[in-house]
């Protein structure tokens, strides 16, 4: 979540769910969290009982719209300017929190000479290379502090500025560095000259100011397709809800992540936050609504090919030769990200044990490098290529729940060999007989080379471990029975698979085989299948001491390879040797925070940066909104019943002396401890790569022309070429309706987990689509029928729903955009089978995080069912031929490169 | 003759204090014997939903060591002991008829499912990993930088995974070398 993290520090939800209930009023953006996240909608449901506003902004009329004060429909890809907009009025009308902008935000940071705005180059900012197109961020930087005092570290200057040039080269930028602001923001080398006044025309204040002057109440209606008068409520109720006495809260979801330009949505959303004073404190904050069980986990300890557990980078080829250079960058920065080689160090301790020595470097060189972009999309497009060998699919149904299905299909029938582990037979698994494809003829069954292993997994109550939920919070779970037959947990998969791997190469002498044996893999193992103890993992996550001892908190981490730990920010959750995350005291019987319920990260810490809760001297902005203040008598850090997100005992007056490091470097009144500078982010110098600033631009599939720059949509976007993968051209005829994909309360993602149960099934029984009367009117659809929604990759047949939930939005001339409803949690097995509205997707992806825009993109619609078998296939090349596109026919198997 | 009428719904009707059927009149001594699975529950394990990231607490009913019910749990400060239509329906989840439960094996080109046990596919994986690795090995790039990675190998991960079998994924993944390593949390 780099949209967070570059803004604030870490990439998490910033305040509990629970805390919701303390807002004044609450804007759901990008997210249906009334049918999404059900159980969490009743803090929502707390705070209205309570006298707040709710508002809904969505393209779709949902049950939260149902209940919400206001329901705002607005056109799909269009959030940037509505946010925008929002951000303008209340810079133009000095409705921002002035105290706590001045203090806890970087708007009275002064920007380079060099920096140009999308205002003066139609759309672009400084700094982008056509060709590549990469930004280089070199002339967004703050201008230089004159007191000299630029807190690079001075025993590595060179090193420093060596990691900045690299860290701006294409391939570096490609692998996503960016994410590693999951907790620990960008590194970044001195503070930067200020003006406090925020007259000076390049202060971040007087930049917004320029940048946002366009993003009107006008612009809103022309572009989002929302009435002036519904923006005016919105802007009322947000800004009378904000300020010292007032908090408002914002939760999205991934109708925010899953667009070209998803990061800089929720960035758009951090910089109102910020400038309404509403970060750190109770009843505000983002809440960034997580989809999956453990899906914050899922970044914390990533299986991602980017990062290592606690958002530290993965070593670059180019970047990260030895451990010294790795931790260049971030050595000299401010902030508890100065610390990055303690956390480094004790990773590679845990990971390689005695092994591990400063002669060696920790065995730093044991790592795997990254040199490119090697993300999902990127390992399915070799995939068809046939460049990969073997897949795991770990509790993963791409063959459905991925978008462009079709593409994912063709990837899988073009491995050599596919290990599935999942509860159900999945469409993933059993693709070589029932894919839509061998109906087509482009896959047959006898030419399919792929091996496939289906293993049966354990289920989330046949094993035991943590999850960790959508507020940072692991919770532990018991194992209350045994899985059935040949089940088992994919902790038992892992860890055996690793022990049969190095049993067979204990007696090897190639130097490639050392990082598996000197691996620490000793686990406890119990029960008749003889699955490792989870908890035993848990204790090498939070890491030890010297003593051998569990560490407490990541601040007793050493570089010297006196300490161990898994990963930095998980530690504490085994603190004096108790399973933290096992903590179940009752909500009645402790405080309303329940910090005694599991436990969160960082160092059980609920809501983030909570020192902005109190004003520069350390005392609440009002009683009304209390949650930490500084206590003189104690010289320590209080709060109402969490634990300060700030060094406990730092004074509010702490002035860091020239030179201080990390922690050190951050001041008494700098809330943002995560931060190289303690402050939040409106403008960000670096951690994003499309720029320091949102700008709007249309989604790669839109109705409609950018009427905001000349630049259509994200210059920065990421694309794959090939028959596979077809993008619709913008404002096209032949697909001139807008649709956005989404789940049902009854269905869970790619359905595995849903569509096999008899109970949900039957709630939700069928594929359908959802459109207005209008648009059934204008394709002749009815009610119940069928009817055949068709893209450039694929048509599926559906159900019909007319509602007026769906209403069509006038933009720019009285332009009219019809926009279509499309859950997309169907496929070929189950109890409920049909279609897969993913296979309408193409992928086009965010620079920042590699996510697919799913959330918007053209189609035709028609009434009747789609075309059988292989006449499917010239009814969807007669489509891409009358759309001007190429060619998405495939040969026999699929195998079909990236054509650039 | 009175125990028979009795047991006729509409005979209490009439002569109780429920003329309308809603309440007392509508249960039967069947009804009234009837008494919850988590009450004669043997014992409750603590879990947590599998489903969405609310993290609601779930309490686990067992008699004679088999999951009858699945409850939210009250104490937790989260969910107040509420479940959704699909946490509710996750004893089904887990106790489904149609869940795999042998492993099921597709040999190249192969046109149906075969049987294998658990030790076998152990070991076959094992060997493919190996090759795989061994096959796609990369020491360095062209311009002599460390690579120590295979491009052979790839994963993706749902996120209903634990942090423990994410943490053990990523690590011993890394030591093999293999770095296309994914997560739903891209998606």
């Amino acid at each position: 979540m780099p949209g967070l993290g570059a803004s604030f520090g870490r990439g998490g939800a910033t305040n509990t769910q629970q805390d919701l209930a303390n807002a004044d009023c609450i804007v759901i953006e990008g997210s249906n969290m009334a049918e999404c996240h059900p159980v969490g909608f009743q803090w929502v449901t707390e705070a209205k009982a309570r006298g707040a506003k709710v508002i809904h902004i969505d393209p779709r009329f949902t049950r939260t719209s149902a209940v919400a004060d206001l329901h705002v429909p607005l056109r799909a890809g269009s959030d940037i300017v509505f946010l925008g907009a929002l951000v303008n009025h209340v810079l133009s009308n000095d409705l921002y929190f002035k105290e706590y902008v001045v203090a806890y935000t970087n708007a009275a940071t002064i920007i380079g000479a060099e920096f140009q705005d999308t205002e003066d180059l139609d759309g672009l900012f400084s700094g982008f290379d056509p060709e590549t197109q990469h930004y280089d961020q070199k002339s967004w930087q703050y201008e230089p502090d004159e007191t000299g005092a630029d807190g690079i570290s001075e025993d590595q200057p060179g090193e420093a500025q060596q990691q900045e040039r690299l860290s701006q080269k294409g391939a570096v930028k490609d692998a996503k560095q960016a994410e590693a602001a999951g907790s620990g923001g960008p590194p970044l080398h001195g503070k930067g000259k200020r003006d406090e006044t925020l007259q000076h025309p390049r202060t971040v204040f007087q930049i917004l100011k320029r940048h946002f002057a366009r993003y009107t109440p006008e612009m809103v209606s022309e572009v989002c397709g929302i009435e002036p008068e519904a923006f005016a409520k919105v802007a009322e109720w947000v800004t009378a809800n904000s300020g010292r006495e007032r908090t408002t809260a914002w939760v999205y979801s991934v109708g925010w992540t899953q667009h070209t330009v998803g990061a800089q949505y929720i960035r758009t959303a951090s910089i109102l936050q910020a400038l309404l004073g509403n970060m750190g404190r109770p009843g505000g904050g983002i809440m960034a609504l997580r989809g999956h069980a453990s899906i914050q986990g899922s970044t914390d300890i990533p299986t991602l090919f980017n990062l290592l557990p606690g958002y530290l980078p993965m070593p670059h080829a180019h970047q990260h030769q030895s451990l010294d250079e790795y931790t260049a960058e971030a050595a000299g920065t401010g902030g508890f990200w100065g610390n990055q080689r303690s956390y480094m160090v004790s990773l590679l301790k845990a990971w390689w044990g005695d092994a591990a020595q400063p002669e060696n470097d920790f065995c730093f060189d044991y790592l795997p490098r990254i040199d490119g972009d090697h993300s999902s999309y990127r390992t399915i497009s070799d995939m068809v290529a046939g460049k990969v060998t073997g897949y795991f699919l770990v509790g993963e149904n791409p063959a459905v729940g991925h978008p462009n299905s079709r593409m994912n299909r063709l990837g899988l029938a073009n491995l050599e060999w596919l290990v599935v582990r999942d509860l159900q037979e999945i469409e993933s698994a059993s693709f070589w007989y029932d894919a839509p494809e061998i109906e087509t003829g482009e896959l047959v069954t006898e030419q399919i080379a792929t091996e496939v292993f289906l293993m049966p997994a354990a289920s989330h109550v046949e094993k035991e471990g943590t999850f960790t939920q959508t507020q940072r919070m692991l919770q532990w779970r018991d194992k209350a029975v045994e899985p059935p037959g040949d089940a088992r947990s994919d902790l038992w998969f892992y860890y055996h698979l690793g022990r049969i791997l190095r049993e067979r190469l204990k007696d090897s002498t190639d130097p490639r085989d050392r990082p598996l044996l000197d691996l620490t893999w000793e686990y406890p193992t119990h029960g008749e299948t003889a699955d490792p103890d989870a908890e035993a993992i848990l204790r090498e996550i939070n890491g030890f001491g010297p003593d051998g001892e569990p560490l407490s908190s990541y601040m007793q981490m050493k570089d010297d390879g006196s300490t161990s730990g898994g990963c930095w920010i998980y530690c504490g959750v085994y603190a004096d040797g108790v399973n933290q995350a096992a903590r179940r005291k009752p909500r009645q019987e402790q405080n309303e925070v329940a910090p005694e319920w599991g436990w969160a990260w960082p160092l059980n810490r609920r809501i983030l940066y909570s020192r902005a809760s109190a004003d520069p001297e350390g005392k609440p902005w009002s009683e009304r909104k209390k949650y930490v203040w500084w206590d003189e008598a104690a010289g320590r850090w209080d709060s109402t019943g969490d634990v300060p997100d700030f060094e406990a005992t730092k004074r509010p007056d702490y002035v860091p002396p020239d030179g201080a490091r990390a922690q050190d470097a951050i001041g008494g009144a700098d809330p943002f401890v995560m931060q190289s500078d303690g402050k939040a982010w409106l403008f960000a110098p670096k951690g994003v790569v499309d720029g320091p600033l949102p700008a709007h631009y249309e989604p790669a599939e839109s109705p409609v022309e950018n009427p905001l720059y000349g630049v259509q949509s994200n210059p920065a976007k990421e694309q794959i070429r090939a028959p596979w993968n077809r993008t619709h051209p913008p404002q096209s005829d032949v697909f001139p309706y807008a649709f956005t994909t989404y789940r049902l309360t009854e269905h869970h993602t790619a359905g595995s987990m849903s569509r096999t149960l008899p109970y949900l099934a039957e709630l939700q029984p069928e594929f359908f689509v959802e459109v207005s009367p209008q648009l059934a009117d204008e394709r002749g659809l009815e009610n119940g029928g069928w009817a055949t929604v068709v893209t450039g990759r694929a048509a599926v047949e559906a159900r019909v729903l007319v509602t007026e939930r769906m209403r069509p939005l006038r933009l720019k001339g009285g332009r009219i955009v019809h926009q279509i409803g499309v859950p997309y949690h169907w496929g070929s097995q189950g109890v409920s089978t049909g279609d897969s509205g993913n296979d309408l997707l193409g992928i086009t992806l965010d620079p920042n995080t590699h996510i697919q825009e799913s959330k918007v993109a053209t189609c035709d619609i028609r009434p009747g069912r789609r075309p059988r078998g292989p006449e499917l296939l010239p009814f969807l090349e007669e489509y891409r031929r009358r759309a001007g596109m190429e060619s998405g026919a495939i040969p026999v198997g699929g195998r079909a490169p990236v054509e650039d | 003759m009175k125990t028979w009428l009795d047991a006729w719904p509409v005979y209490r009707q009439l002569t109780g204090s429920d003329p309308l059927g809603r309440g007392k009149a509508a249960r039967s001594k069947a009804t009234e014997a009837v008494v919850s699975r988590t009450a004669t529950a043997d014992r409750i394990a603590k879990s947590v939903c599998p489903y969405c990231a609310v993290g609601c607490a779930q309490n686990v009913y067992l008699k004679d060591e088999k999951i009858v019910q699945i409850e939210g749990n009250p104490d937790s400060p989260v969910n107040r002991g509420r479940l959704c239509p699909k946490g509710s329906a996750s004893k089904s989840l887990v106790t489904s008829p149609t869940r795999v439960t042998k492993i099921r094996y597709r040999r190249p080109n192969g046109t149906e499912w075969e049987d294998l046990d658990l030790d076998t596919a152990m070991e076959m994986i094992a060997d493919r990993v190996l090759e795989a690795r061994r096959k796609t090995w990369q020491d360095v790039d062209a311009e002599g930088r460390t690579l120590r990675r295979n491009m052979g190998i790839a994963s993706l991960g749902g996120a209903t995974l634990d942090n423990e079998e994410n943490y053990l994924m990523k690590k011993l993944y890394s030591a093999l070398g293999a770095i296309q390593i994914e997560n739903q949390a891209r998606i």
